[in-house]
């Protein structure tokens, strides 16, 4: 009866593709229909001649197959994304790389939503969806919930991603900042959210264990709100069924407020609760010691979850947003650096007694980093978002600064290091191709962050104070162009820096491919069944 | 299911007696210089939210015993720079724009003012050093489509060239001649404005242009090619393009026309400010 049911609904949607495509107003919206098209009508096929099959035995123990799938796909999307965010760094050093010949589908605008998409949305997304997978099923003792839920939850999010990043390059974005994608791209995303909301709470609830770890909380707060943040941000009509295009049901100072309640809690609960869910299983795990404070970790939890959402006003200082917003914005933001520091202090003092590994084990000294990168930019954060700083610092490379070192140092470097763990177990390996390797992806990593954050901190001040300076008699000194030249030997660096990141995260594939194919095989006793 | 508990210490505090996948987890308490620091930035953030403007109510917020508000911040920093400036402000007002330099204090005012308003509004198209670009005239040199004396520079500025807003914006349009010529004629006609621009050209092809300048081109470009000021029709005779002087944007030109369109600025911007750019322009190095 189901397969039959789905077979319905892929004619459906294959046949329905094919009659938008024929009527598409644009041509990024006729690629997506065709896109679409192709893949319901070859799982359509692929379902006709499985029809009918014996069905394989209700499989047991761990679902491992879709984490090995994410993970992967968190290693390519990572790549991507590095090799894109490196480009347009050297577009912006020289902008002759902005080809003639690749103009409307490579220049700086179309690929700057890639590069953040990429790395945001398909590596961090495909990171923290591998992880929960892998840590809720472990931490509940309990098999994912769902049955191929999980999969649908994978592979759509994965047909998101393409769906969003051809979108870009066409020219289909509602131009609001990380929700770039167009209307249909965000319904596709929402199915696929709350699938992946249903596998994670069924598998919580069954779990074997008492309690629900630590590490839970922060992933399904993050799963929760960004589903909320998704729907709210992305409301808007459609021009035309037929087409990309649609219109934002907020406008004015009311749009941009939702934009970076929306964007600013995407790097609260996207960017920080998710990835401290990695952090609170991943650290303890590789450090084999247990997490330093229970209590801390109740109450920095809910503090972060209480404290985020009403930041996102700090985004818009001096600008026709409400004074008292602001403010508002500015308090809760300054009161957030405790919580958030919270996580550092769990995470760093999890490693006391086993200090001396930072020594021989360099996916603890990643881990490390990672938390020093965290508790940086969440002490920069509040201070950046004081509003005699932000006069200072906003619309500045010193943003771009920020954003990096939280970026690359702390979601980076945790998900380095949580891959170099996962990869042997996911295969059944006893350890990973090389740890000199390793050594090497953390010391060009760590210096090409040290670049990157250096740089920009130097020229997001300096372009700041050109920018406001004013003579006596209260004209302004330096035009924006003014600014461009002195910045070019910084930009020059940072996107030394981008290169330095990008060798590292290469190197990194190498060794975890090499680990899959030669490493040694763990002797038969099977994995940890979940009864 | 747990695994082997990770290794503890003899000198380990308690754990809460939990373990998940063999991770445990040790009942210390809140770091106490976290806690102080977590209540302190609470206490600071009540006492600034009193003090600021912050909380909504039903009608509108509370607005800060402090009475602060950054709007007010910022106009009262112009209102200062305003009221310093007022004086002189009036004075480059009503003085004559020829006069200006002959004023010590007038031509530091204007050339400083003029260069803020030119970097604000103007340099994204002609560039914060005024060299121009394709399209947008270079105003560092002494070629004029419209004038250069200062007069006629404050009129550009003023109301612009082609623009839908003002009904004094400077006007003419070339027509296409694509639409009105033969194709051969057109090609005769741009070896003739190669020749008297005094680039390599057909010379038998020329020589036909000659006359199809002369019948079609010469009432706004003259018959000698120098252009027309008083219909900003350029002068063809110098090595100085808006568009391009090579065979390809001649034909360009020539076939599709150009319209290039200046915005005024009377309406945005104050008459002092207008003022003071159209002198800081006409100082640049090219004024008449």
């Amino acid at each position: 009866m189901w397969d039959y049911l789905k077979l319905i609904v892929l004619a459906l949607v294959t046949v329905l593709a094919a009659i938008a495509a024929n009527y598409a107003r644009d041509f990024a919206y006729q690629v997506h229909a065709i896109l679409v098209m192709l893949v319901a009508g070859g799982l359509f096929l692929w379902s006709v001649r499985k029809t009918g099959d014996p069905k394989p035995p209700t499989p047991t123990g761990y679902m491992d197959g879709v984490i090995r799938a994410g993970a992967i796909a968190t290693v390519f999307w990572g790549v991507v994304g590095f090799l894109v965010g490196t480009f347009i760094a050297f577009q912006l050093a020289f902008p002759v790389l902005n080809f003639d010949w690749a103009q409307g589908y490579a220049n700086f605008g179309r690929l700057r939503p890639l590069h953040t998409s990429a790395v945001i949305f398909a590596f961090g997304g495909n990171a923290l969806i591998c992880t929960s997978f892998y840590v809720v099923q472990r931490t509940s003792a309990a098999r994912l919930w769902g049955g191929n839920l999980a999969w649908f939850v994978f592979w759509g999010y994965n047909l998101f991603i393409v769906l969003a990043a051809t979108g870009y390059l066409l020219g289909a974005t509602q131009s609001k900042e990380y929700a770039e994608p167009e209307w249909y791209v965000d319904i596709w995303l929402t199915i696929v959210w709350v699938a992946y909301l249903v596998v994670y709470l069924g598998t919580i609830m069954n779990r074997k264990e008492k309690h629900i770890y630590v590490a839970n909380w922060f992933y399904l707060g993050f799963i929760v709100t960004v589903a909320m943040l998704h729907i709210v941000n992305n409301l808007s009509l459609p021009v035309s069924i037929f087409g990309s295009r649609s219109v934002q049901l907020f406008a004015g100072v009311q749009d941009a407020m939702t934009q970076w309640w929306y964007g600013h809690n995407a790097v609260g609960f996207f960017l920080t609760a998710g990835f401290l869910g990695m952090m609170y299983y991943f650290v303890p795990k590789q450090a084999e010691r247990p997490v330093y404070s229970y209590k801390l970790s109740i109450i920095h939890f809910w503090a972060l979850i209480f404290l985020y959402i009403w930041a996102g006003p700090h985004h818009l200082h001096y600008t026709a947003l409400p004074e008292w917003a602001s403010t508002l914005g500015m308090v809760f933001s300054v009161i957030l650096w405790m919580p958030s520091w919270g996580g550092m202090i769990n995470g760093l003092m999890t490693l006391q007694g086993a200090w001396d590994k930072l020594r021989t084990d360099p996916i603890i000294r990643m881990m490390v980093v990672s938390i020093g990168f965290y508790g940086m930019s969440t002490f920069e954060g509040p201070m950046m978002s004081i509003k005699a700083v932000n006069s200072l610092s906003h619309y500045t490379d010193w943003t771009i600064g920020h954003v990096h070192s939280g970026a690359l140092g702390w979601n980076g470097m945790i998900t380095f290091g949580a891959l170099y763990y996962l990869f042997p177990k996911l295969w059944n390996k006893t350890g990973l191709y090389s740890l000199k390797l390793v050594n090497w992806h953390f010391w060009l990593a760590t210096i090409g962050i040290v670049l990157y954050a250096a740089s920009m901190w130097v020229t997001g001040i300096m372009e700041g104070l050109m920018w406001r300076e004013v003579d006596a008699q209260g004209f302004l000194v330096n035009a924006f162009a003014d600014t461009l030249g002195p910045k070019f030997p910084m930009l020059v660096v940072r996107g030394l820096g981008g290169v330095l990141f990008l060798v590292g995260s290469l190197i990194m594939a190498y060794n975890l491919w090499m680990t899959v194919a030669k490493g040694e095989p763990k002797p038969a006793a099977a994995m940890a069944p979940a009864e | 299911m747990s695994k082997k508990p990770v290794k503890k210490q003899h000198e380990d505090p308690e754990t809460t007696g939990h373990s998940w996948d063999g991770i445990e987890e040790f009942n210390n308490p809140l770091p106490r210089w976290w806690l102080w620091t977590f209540y302190a930035t609470i206490i600071w953030g009540i006492a600034y939210t009193i003090a600021y403007p912050a909380w909504p109510l039903v009608n509108k917020a509370t607005q800060g015993v402090l009475g602060y508000s950054t709007r007010e911040e910022v106009a009262k920093d112009i209102a200062s720079f305003n009221e310093a400036n007022a004086e002189i402000r009036a004075k480059l007002v009503s003085t004559d724009l020829t006069e200006v330099e002959n004023d010590a204090d007038l031509t530091r005012f204007a050339t400083a003012g003029g260069a803020a308003v030119f970097r604000t509004w103007c340099a994204q198209c002609h560039g914060s050093g005024a060299a121009g670009a394709v399209g947008y005239p270079n105003l560092l040199d002494d070629d004029w489509l419209w004038g250069g004396d200062i007069e006629a520079i404050y009129e550009t500025v003023a109301h612009g060239i082609r623009n839908e807003d003002y009904d004094d914006a400077r006007y003419s349009e070339m027509p296409k001649f694509g639409e009105i010529l033969e194709n051969e004629e057109i090609e005769q006609v741009v070896e003739y404005v190669l020749s008297i621009s005094g680039q390599e050209h057909d010379a038998t092809l020329a020589s036909s242009g000659a006359v199809v300048y002369e019948d079609n081109c010469s009432a706004c470009h003259a018959e000698d090619g120098t252009g027309d000021r008083s219909q900003g029709a350029p002068n063809l005779t110098d090595a100085i393009w808006l568009y391009g002087g090579d065979r390809e944007s001649l034909t360009d030109t020539v076939v599709n026309a150009r319209y290039g369109v200046m915005p005024g600025w009377s309406n945005r911007l104050s008459e002092a400010d207008i003022r003071a750019v159209s002198f800081y322009v006409h100082n640049l190095g090219g004024g008449e």
